[in-house]
């Protein structure tokens, strides 16, 4: 009996030094390689920042809107791709009938300050980029941003 | 130096040994990149929310996220007042495709947004039995998607509901914060196209950034104080009500 | 979602369940197991002569059960083949990551080392008279040794006794930690609480004695045999008192929360009176641990024939098995059915043929026995072997 015990540790002590991972225990009781393969996957929102470099007129019009703080992509979807191969991918068009009301639909639950309108009695079906240009939605002068930083727009 | 076969058959094990250290030995995916300069947390500003699931989407399609299961979300809280001792509180697909009109009247309303909560004493990766989840060394709770066995037991000791098991992968998935982001100086998806604000990346180790200024000048609040667990999701504007 | 129904309010990630059946499988195979080893050792460690008669078939009822536990866990996990990691990378602040090496240590060092001295003498024999394959395994199972001179028997007894007594503190860790992963999760109100070990031991410790008593009373059945009425009433009494310090247990538990009421307290409440009404009160409390004590407590007081306390005690015996499963379901799965946000509710749905469904438990369920069956025909607990130990007169030591 104790022959096969001691058999069993053997196997065991040798199991362990094949099989536990060799960053196991770098940084703490986990595979430290696990970091960087999680650093390594890809990234699918270019960012704001990346956007400027080559849309200056849009970017332009945007910082003076009241839209300046709402980033490219949070309309325009994830852009990495475009962003590093602008000629590969171009960025799909944008349901304006869907993209707006997720923002400004009316809601109870959404503070009180924040533009937001019932859609079906604003403009009764007519798309909003009808009246609203989305990179500079208030109608009536661009410049008012500064003057309604306190509506939701601060970043 | 003369290499004799000897030689090399001791040169090559150790050879590859060093290789495989090499490679191994550098979790920062950008050059600049060093984890101890950094301890992540977030900061959520609860009244600036609107509910639209923007952050949802934008962390689905960021980190493939599969359907019916969320790594982030967005509840809609309801608040009567007394008598009512319970709020009523929704999240249609965690507030995804935003939000319903609200049936109730009057009282308080407003959204809220989680996520995993990056707790420093994180009860999740205590119950860990082999070590394949984890708080990296700046601040993340990450999961090793190679070790994981999948017995769900982080799920049960997580506090906030916000781990899962992936059903294609079979093991434990949450918010990482978007450590392949954070790591490259760009900034969470969520963060990246919440709208209003409502949502930013803080890093308590950097007393320049603005978001950690503005931890340390306003009354801000994580969930469930009493358990303990240290999480660095602050919330500003946090209403009593919220669970 | 998920086409499960909600009540009120579930954080998104939790409607699902995370731990079915099998999970409630699982503390209940290892709790007959602790079970019948505390059985087993009342006769070896505390000298009650009246329950030898079980002596044996406790130590392989125990047996049949291990080998089995294992197994709902591997058929839960979403990597089985991941497991090894639990031996190879234990994280020491997870109770889950003791289940390795307590699972080895009482496999090995506990119940086979044990089994294997008490029967060696009669393996030997029947190594020698046996004919056919059986033999050679008889003989691989001697390790070599095919000493059974009177002084090699009194070691084997020795070195017995004190495996048992340290398979005592065994057998509670290897039940006890069950209670201890889900009494050390503090996110969870139903299921955090220091009395959980506690429970879930005295709770195995009943369900064990009640398996050994049944199989005891089926197999003297089966082989026509007498049943040892001195033995039973002897495995009865102790399964009462069990059941009363396991009750008493878990009433204490429901008074502290009922009182304290805490920030879950309407929540929990709430659900044990709706969703889980008819396993917890109903088949739990009145049908499972009630009834079998009052039972109990009748053939304690009042005399009877030996057949009335046979049926007494079988149907004592079944309530109480399925009293403590019961009690497991309404642990692990209740456990998972109400929110976190203390809001809401969810349903679990038992699939019937899933890998982690309804036909699978039954069928782990049933495999012990069939396990059982096949040890009883090997190693024969009854004193049929010429030359047993249970005739041999070495005294008491």
């Amino acid at each position: 009996m104790a022959a096969v015990f001691a058999a069993g540790i053997l196997v065991f002590l040798l199991a362990r030094s094949i099989f536990v991972p060799r960053t196991f225990g770098q940084y703490g009781h986990y595979r430290g390689a696990a970091l960087a393969e999680i650093a390594a996957k890809p990234v699918m929102f270019a960012g704001h920042g990346a956007c400027e470099g080559c849309h200056t007129e849009v970017f332009d019009v945007k910082t003076k809107g009241v839209h300046a703080h709402v980033a490219c992509e949070a309309c325009h979807g994830p852009l990495a791709k475009h962003a590093d191969d602008p000629t590969a991918l171009q960025p799909p068009k944008m349901d304006v009938a869907v993209l707006c009301v997720r923002c400004h639909e009316a809601n109870k639950a959404k503070p009180a300050t924040f533009p937001q309108v019932v859609s079906a009695e604003h403009s009764g079906g007519v798309p909003c980029d009808t009246c609203h240009k989305p990179h500079s939605p208030r109608i009536g002068g661009a410049d008012t941003a500064s003057a309604e930083k306190a509506s939701g727009g601060g970043k | 130096m003369n290499i004799t076969r000897r030689r090399l058959l001791y040169l090559l094990p150790a050879a590859a040994i060093a290789w495989d250290a090499i490679i191994a030995g550098t979790p920062e995916a950008a050059p600049n990149y060093n984890m101890t300069d950094h301890w992540w947390g977030f900061l959520i500003d609860v009244t600036k929310c609107i509910g639209c699931g923007t952050c949802v989407q934008a962390c689905q399609a960021e980190n493939n996220v599969p359907d019916g299961y969320y790594r982030t979300w967005v509840e809609r809280y309801h608040v009567a007042g007394w008598p009512e001792e319970n709020p009523t509180v929704d999240s249609p697909e965690g507030g995804k495709h935003g939000f319903p009109p609200l049936e109730k009247e009057g009282g308080k309303n407003f959204y809220v947004p989680k996520m995993c909560n990056h707790c420093a004493d994180s009860p999740c990766t205590q119950v860990c039995p082999v070590g394949a989840t984890f708080v990296s060394p700046d601040g993340v709770v990450l999961v090793d998607q190679k070790y994981c066995l999948g017995c769900r037991y982080c799920i049960q000791a997580c506090p906030y509901g916000c781990r899962f098991i992936n059903p294609q992968t079979m093991t434990a998935s949450k918010c990482t914060l978007c450590y392949h982001r954070i790591t490259k100086g760009l900034t969470t998806a969520c963060s990246e196209t919440c709208p209003t604000g409502t949502r930013q990346l803080v890093d308590l180790k950097n007393p320049n950034d603005p978001a950690h200024k503005f931890i340390e000048t306003h009354s801000v609040q994580v969930l469930k104080p009493h358990l303990a667990t240290q999480a660095k999701v602050f919330y500003y504007g946090l209403d009593g009500s919220v669970r | 979602m998920h086409g499960i129904p909600v009540e009120g309010f579930m954080y998104p990630n939790e409607i699902e369940l995370q731990w079915s059946v099998l999970i409630v499988l699982y503390p209940f195979l290892t709790g007959l197991v602790a079970g019948a080893f505390i059985l087993a050792s009342l006769e070896r460690v505390f000298r009650i002569e009246e329950v030898k008669p079980t002596y044996r078939l406790a130590l392989l009822t125990a047996l049949a059960f291990l080998l089995v536990a294992p197994l709902p866990l591997q058929l839960h996990l979403g990597h089985p083949e991941r497991s090894l990691e639990m031996y190879l990378t234990p994280h020491t602040s997870s109770a889950m990551a003791m289940f390795g090496f307590v699972y080895l240590w009482y496999l090995m060092a506990v119940l086979v080392l044990e089994i294997w001295l008490d029967y060696r003498h009669d393996i030997v024999v029947l190594s020698q008279t046996t004919t056919g394959w059986k033999r050679w395994l008889y003989k691989a199972m001697t390790l070599g040794s095919d000493n059974i001179s009177p002084s090699a028997l009194a070691l084997d007894h020795k070195v017995g006794g004190i495996i048992t007594i340290i398979g005592i503190p065994s057998a509670f860790l290897l039940h006890g930690y069950v209670g201890f992963i889900f009494g050390s999760v503090k996110a969870n109100p139903w299921w955090s609480s220091p009395l959980m070990p506690v429970v879930f031991l005295f709770s195995a410790i009943v369900s064990g004695i009640a398996t050994v008593m049944l199989v005891y009373m089926f197999l003297c059945r089966a082989r026509g045999e007498q049943v040892d009425m001195r033995c039973v009433d002897t495995v009865a009494k102790y399964l009462f008192y069990a059941f009363l310090i396991d009750f008493t247990l878990e009433l204490l538990d429901l008074i502290h929360r009922i009182y304290e009421a805490d920030d879950s307290f309407r929540s929990l409440d709430f659900m044990v009176h709706t969703k889980l009404y008819i396993p917890h009160i109903v088949i739990q409390i009145l049908i499972g641990t009630l009834t079998p004590i009052i039972l109990l407590a009748i053939t304690q007081v009042v005399r009877m024939t030996a057949a009335k306390r046979k049926v007494m005690y079988s149907l004592a015996g079944c309530l109480t098995l399925i009293g403590i499963f019961a009690m497991r379901w309404n642990v692990v799965i209740g456990g998972q059915l109400f929110s976190k946000s203390f809001l809401g509710y969810t349903t679990y749905k038992l699939g019937l043929i899933d890998r982690e469904g309804l036909l699978v438990a039954i069928a782990l369920t049933i495999l012990p026995f069939f396990i059982l069956w096949g040890l009883v025909k090997l190693l024969p607990p009854w004193e049929d072997v010429q030359g047993s130990h249970l005739e041999a007169s070495y005294g008491d030591d």
